[in-house]
């Protein structure tokens, strides 16, 4: 296409766009609010991942070492548990480090526990972790397997319960966005349809002095570009203030501190990416498939 | 340059409006359509345009089969052929010269080449005055004449007229009528449906009469043939 030909048809996408007033407000109102609920969906999806990596991370494995190993078969059982493909990382405790971490993690009532620190019923321990969270209970199971381990615990049922939660919250909330989306590409094509009623004729004529459909097509490209970019300035700015509000001002996050919100730097501004480059597909889709219809001629 | 060959048309409504049409069109010919209202003169004409498709018969259009035109080269067809409509079909919302430069936009002529040659034919016409204004705001005539003057922006190599001095006073028919000559003379095949006795028995050319969709008579250099 030659660039003459470029310039006309944003011209002419602009000029319908000013010129059916009533179309472009109803429009970018649709595909505004359908952007603040796929922002908001998006927001917290993601931050909903993030939430469950950083438990993910905290996933270990503890492989309880037999009391009755020799320092060879210890070295043995490690050299093992690195050859699992699996393995992230792996990490000697001592008992006495175990038992100090315990009387901590238990406060007040850790005192109740310090009478063993004469005779320290725990076993020194490997902490592994997976390279893969996901992959936890299978490396947990094939060390259960190899020589001079006593035990192994790795809290299953809270990392199955973390992952299968993960995964629906994930899945509904696409569910969703994809749901909503075509809800605003279904609202759209079909109010700007009552505006291509009036122009029918136009396109009729178009056609018949030669043009081709991708010639008509294209200022409604353009103009359902106006409207997609248009309905999203405000879900984009609801974003990024209450983003920076939510990461800055609100407190409770502080209370868990092992609970972080995804920075606001990148992640508001991808959002709001995101925000634009679906509100521009929505508009797009919806423009250029009202027009098809009318092509046929 | 037009060959048809046992053309029958019904419309959606049942209407048969063409019952078997034998004609051959010779480049460079300037054709007279004429017949009673409702003849089928009007359809004939978008026949050639492959606005209106045929039940049955072939049609060859500037060495193109209509008949297994592809959808993807109907718009090239149709700018090889202008036609100026009875119904004028003007773009209400645009200004005259932006109707005309529509034509030209379409086959992506350069913006100074639609400058120049807008301006050329609304000279042409005579309403250079009048290129800002938009076709409501122009009386019937001056509508036709900016029809013309669309129809024959780019240059085509048919130029289809239905009716182009249906709303002209008498002075301002001839007027068009040299238009459409010189147009001929340039080497491009004209084809006009009128109702004009005065304009087919003064200017003498080839006469094709319509009644009931069939072609009833064929002279050269004939005359009108109907009473006024
Ligand atoms: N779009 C249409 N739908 C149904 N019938 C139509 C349509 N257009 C024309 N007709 C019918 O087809 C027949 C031929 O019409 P056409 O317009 O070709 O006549 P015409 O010779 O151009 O007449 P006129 O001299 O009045 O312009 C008429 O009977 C008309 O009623
Ligand atoms: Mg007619």
């Amino acid at each position: 296409m030659k660039l003459s030909t470029l310039k006309r048809h944003m011209k002419e996408g602009t000029r319908n766009t000013w010129r059916n007033s009533w179309m472009t407000i109803a429009s970018v109102g649709a595909v505004t609010t359908t952007l603040i609920l796929v922002g908001t969906f998006l927001i917290l999806m993601f931050n909903l991942n993030h939430v469950a990596e950083q438990l993910e991370e905290d996933v270990q494995i503890k492989t309880m070492i037999d009391l009755t190993a020799e320092q060879s078969e210890v070295n043995q059982l490690e050299e093992n548990i690195r050859s699992i493909d699996e393995v992230g990382t792996v990490e000697f405790r001592t008992k006495e480090e175990e038992l100090e971490s315990l009387i901590e993690s238990m406060g007040e009532q850790g005192e109740a526990w310090e009478m063993y620190q004469q005779s320290n019923p725990l076993n020194d321990v490997f902490v592994v972790k997976a390279a893969d969270p996901a992959n936890t209970a299978k490396v947990a199971n094939e060390i259960g397997t190899l020589n001079a381990v006593d035990k192994v615990e790795y809290g299953e049922d809270y990392v199955d319960r973390l992952f299968t939660f993960n995964d629906y919250a994930r899945n509904i909330g696409l569910i969703l966005i994809v749901a909503l989306i075509f809800t605003a590409i279904f609202l759209i094509s079909n109010t700007i349809k009552i505006t291509i009623m009036a122009r029918k004729k136009e396109i009729n004529i178009m056609k018949l002095v030669g043009a081709t459909n991708g010639f008509i097509r294209w200022p409604f490209f353009v103009e359902g570009l106006i409207l997609g970019v248009l309905g999203s300035i405000i879900p984009v700015a609801l974003t990024l203030f209450g983003y920076y509000y939510l990461t800055h001002n609100v407190v409770i996050f502080e209370q868990f501190s092992f609970v972080q919100l995804l920075p606001f730097t990148p992640f508001a501004w991808q959002v709001s990416g995101l925000i634009i480059g679906i509100g521009a597909a929505i508009g797009v889709w919806g423009s250029v498939m009202s027009v098809r219809k009318f092509l046929k001629v | 340059m037009i060959d048809m060959q046992d053309i029958y048309m019904t419309y959606p409504n049942g209407v048969v409006a063409l019952n078997g049409i034998n004609v051959t069109i010779e480049q460079g010919e300037f054709v007279y359509i004429v017949g009673p209202s409702g003849a089928g003169k009007s359809t004939f004409s978008k026949m050639l345009l492959r606005e209106e498709v045929p039940d049955r018969g072939r049609i060859i259009v500037n060495n193109k089969d209509l008949s297994n035109l592809k959808m993807k080269e109907i718009p090239y067809l149709r700018r090889d052929v202008g036609m100026v409509y009875q119904d004028f079909r003007l773009l209400p919302r645009l200004t005259v010269y932006e109707n005309i430069s529509f034509a030209l936009e379409v086959i992506e002529e350069s913006p100074k080449s639609i400058r120049r040659r807008v301006m050329e034919v609304l000279d042409l016409v005579g309403l250079k005055n009048k290129a800002r204004f938009i076709p409501d705001e122009l009386s019937g005539g001056e509508q036709q004449r900016v029809a013309i003057a669309r129809a024959i922006a780019n240059r085509p190599q048919l130029l289809i007229a239905d009716e182009p001095t249906g709303n002209l006073d008498p002075e301002t028919s001839w007027e068009i009528m040299r238009i459409l000559e010189e147009i001929n003379n340039t080497g491009t095949t004209v084809i006009m449906a009128t109702h004009s006795r005065e304009i087919v028995n003064a200017i003498k050319k080839r006469v094709i009469a319509i009644e009931d969709g069939l072609i009833v008579r064929d002279e050269h250099r004939g005359e009108y043939g109907y009473e006024a």
